[in-house]
């Protein structure tokens, strides 16, 4: 098989354009092979998910990449690094460990990508259109670009991303061509109470259970009946592509791929039917919380990063309270979305309330918990199926009211009345 | 008894070792520690299992676009599974190899089987990858 190569596509593998774009394009080149494809294809941006540190090798790489001279040909924005830039020593971040990641964001800032520092891109900066070929890393980030946007883009694992991006080139494979997309299996909703529907913790339950039954193909939700909020849709993604592998979803009327059921799998049939109840949900819920009884040592919301939209909501919430004195609150965001909520007033009702916000980072790719914080809440599906794992922590899912009111009482407190009945 | 499983090559090599096997998807961010070599996503059947050196059997990866750099982390600490062996061939395991050959000139050996073969796959056993991709699963290491 022999790939259909341009004329600068051949000059970077010659090493015309130096060593980086020479050694991008051959692992470019070996994935085509890896996917039989003959054929790349251009890409107009990609979100660089490398820029995570995760030990020596990666950069090793990034470095590497640097000394090469490595440029991005593509406008690319960077996902959270290792690290809060300005204020890691607030935290429990090893200050030698601190030094490596801060060298990794150096060199991906080196290579001409944007520091937006955010697993949320698509409520930042270079905000993909329709139909756009882009090429994305962050397993939440692809999800939204593919699925509410409507940007079309592969799973783009790390180390990946940056090739895509110093290139300008990606195999024609997969989610980018538009047979690709079709949706594979359908999720009916059955009989679930439109006040259920209304509640912001539907989302992040909804996304959890779908990824279970979708695992890797492309699931279909019909039968919503309002219009979901774009935080709304990024908790769903986030959650399904956690406990899943989904990349694209559709919504029946709400996605805009799927004005219609038809259109959704684009005329063909479903592979399986899984219908959605308030029982399914009801155990979806319940596997996103791993702790038993009421203890708790921090609620932590922002995972993708908390929005403006979402400070505005949380700021009435906690006005006039104040967070228990055993109890840390903390909101995990981008620069950007900081400063806009900062400019716009919300933070400092936060901030009255004893809560902290860190940006750049979040609780995964940062070592920055003191290791005494054992008990976490969230409302955060993707914070509360990896932070068992990787922070070995037990961790309890509940609304955005119930984690402000358990962070006033010190204590795991949650009102679970829109999930009864059924 | 041993009994010989045909697979397709994805990246080629040879290598033995103990096979260590699931039916459930896993990411390798938050699902395994590159210090250890130790798998602790604690969903997954094999929490608390060693995947270092051995034949890693899990039909795809889950989740999280880190997955390849955590392997590459593993690659060069040498807590990498000996090898990996799907139901489908899986652009983030192919991505995690390749890299670590330019990197390294350490690829990790990457096995298509198909379900049913894949099925005759148990934890525990011994498993020899051949270049072509076939498999001999043997009942332990001294058959």
């Amino acid at each position: 098989m022999t790939i259909d190569l341009s004329l600068r596509d051949h000059e970077m593998l010659t090493g015309r354009h130096g060593p980086a774009p020479k050694l991008a394009m051959s692992i470019i080149l070996r994935m085509a092979e890896f996917h039989q494809v003959e054929r790349l294809l251009d890409i107009t941006q990609a979100h660089i998910d490398s820029s995570i540190y995760m030990g020596e090798a990666g950069l090793e790489f990034a470095e590497r990449l640097v000394d090469m001279g490595a440029r991005v040909a593509v406008p690319a924005t960077l996902n959270v690094s290792g690290l809060d830039e300005h204020h890691w020593q607030e935290w429990a971040v090893p200050t030698d460990w601190a030094k490596k990641a801060y060298r990794q964001m150096v060199a991906y800032e080196k290579m001409g990508c944007r520091p937006t520092w955010t697993c949320a891109p698509y409520q930042v900066d270079l905000i993909p259109k329709f139909g756009q070929q882009i090429a994305w890393g962050e397993s939440n980030a692809i999800v939204f670009a593919n699925s509410v946007i409507g940007a079309r883009t592969e799973r783009y694992p790390d180390l990946l991303d940056i090739c895509a991006a110093i290139t300008g080139r990606v195999p024609a494979v997969g989610l980018h061509l538009t047979e690709h997309r079709a949706g594979q299996v359908l999720l009916p909703l059955v009989d679930i109470p439109l006040e259920l529907q209304r509640d912001d913790a539907f989302y992040p339950v909804l996304g959890h259970l779908m990824g279970k039954i979708a695992r890797d193909r492309i699931p279909v939700i019909d039968g919503f009946a309002l219009e979901p909020t774009e935080d709304q849709f990024k908790a769903m993604g986030a959650a399904s592509a956690s406990s899943g592998t989904v990349a694209l979803f559709h919504v029946v009327g709400f996605t805009p791929e799927a004005p219609t059921l038809e259109a959704a799998f684009q005329g063909s049939a479903p592979q399986e039917t899984v219908p959605v109840t308030l029982d399914t949900l009801r155990a979806a819920r319940r596997e996103l919380t791993t702790a038993n009884g009421e203890k708790l040592d921090m609620v932590v919301l922002g995972s993708p990063h908390f929005s403006l939209a979402e400070f505005k909501q949380l700021a009435p919430l906690v006005a006039g309270q104040h967070v228990h004195p055993e109890v840390k609150f903390l909101v995990t965001s981008s620069r950007a979305m900081a400063m806009l909520a900062d400019r716009a007033g919300y933070l400092e009702p936060l901030k009255a309330f004893g809560g902290q916000v860190t940006v750049d980072t979040c609780i995964l790719a940062s070592p920055m918990l003191p290791p005494e914080i054992k008990r976490l809440m969230t409302n955060s599906a993707k914070y509360a199926y990896y932070a068992p794992g990787l922070l070995e922590t037990e961790i309890t899912f509940g609304s955005l009211a119930d984690c402000v009111q358990s962070a006033v009482e010190g204590r795991v407190v949650r009102d679970g009345s829109l999930w009864e009945g059924g | 008894m041993s009994i010989i499983l045909n697979g397709h090559p994805i990246i080629r090599g040879q290598v033995q070792g103990e096979a260590l096997v699931s039916n459930e998807p896993l990411s390798f961010w938050g699902g395994f520690d590159y210090h250890t070599g130790k798998i602790i996503d604690q969903r997954h059947p094999l929490a608390g299992e060693k995947a270092a050196g051995r034949i890693l059997a899990v039909p795809f990866t889950r989740g999280s676009s880190t997955t390849t750099a955590v392997l590459l982390e593993a690659v060069k600490a040498g807590t990498a599974p000996a090898a990996i062996i799907t139901t489908a061939p899986d652009s983030f395991f192919a991505l995690a190899s390749i890299v670590a050959d330019e990197m390294y000139a350490k690829p990790i050996p990457l096995v298509v089987l198909g379900e049913t073969e894949f099925g005759q796959l148990q934890t525990g056993r011994w498993v020899v990858v051949r270049d072509d991709g076939q498999l001999e699963v043997k009942g332990n290491r001294r058959d």
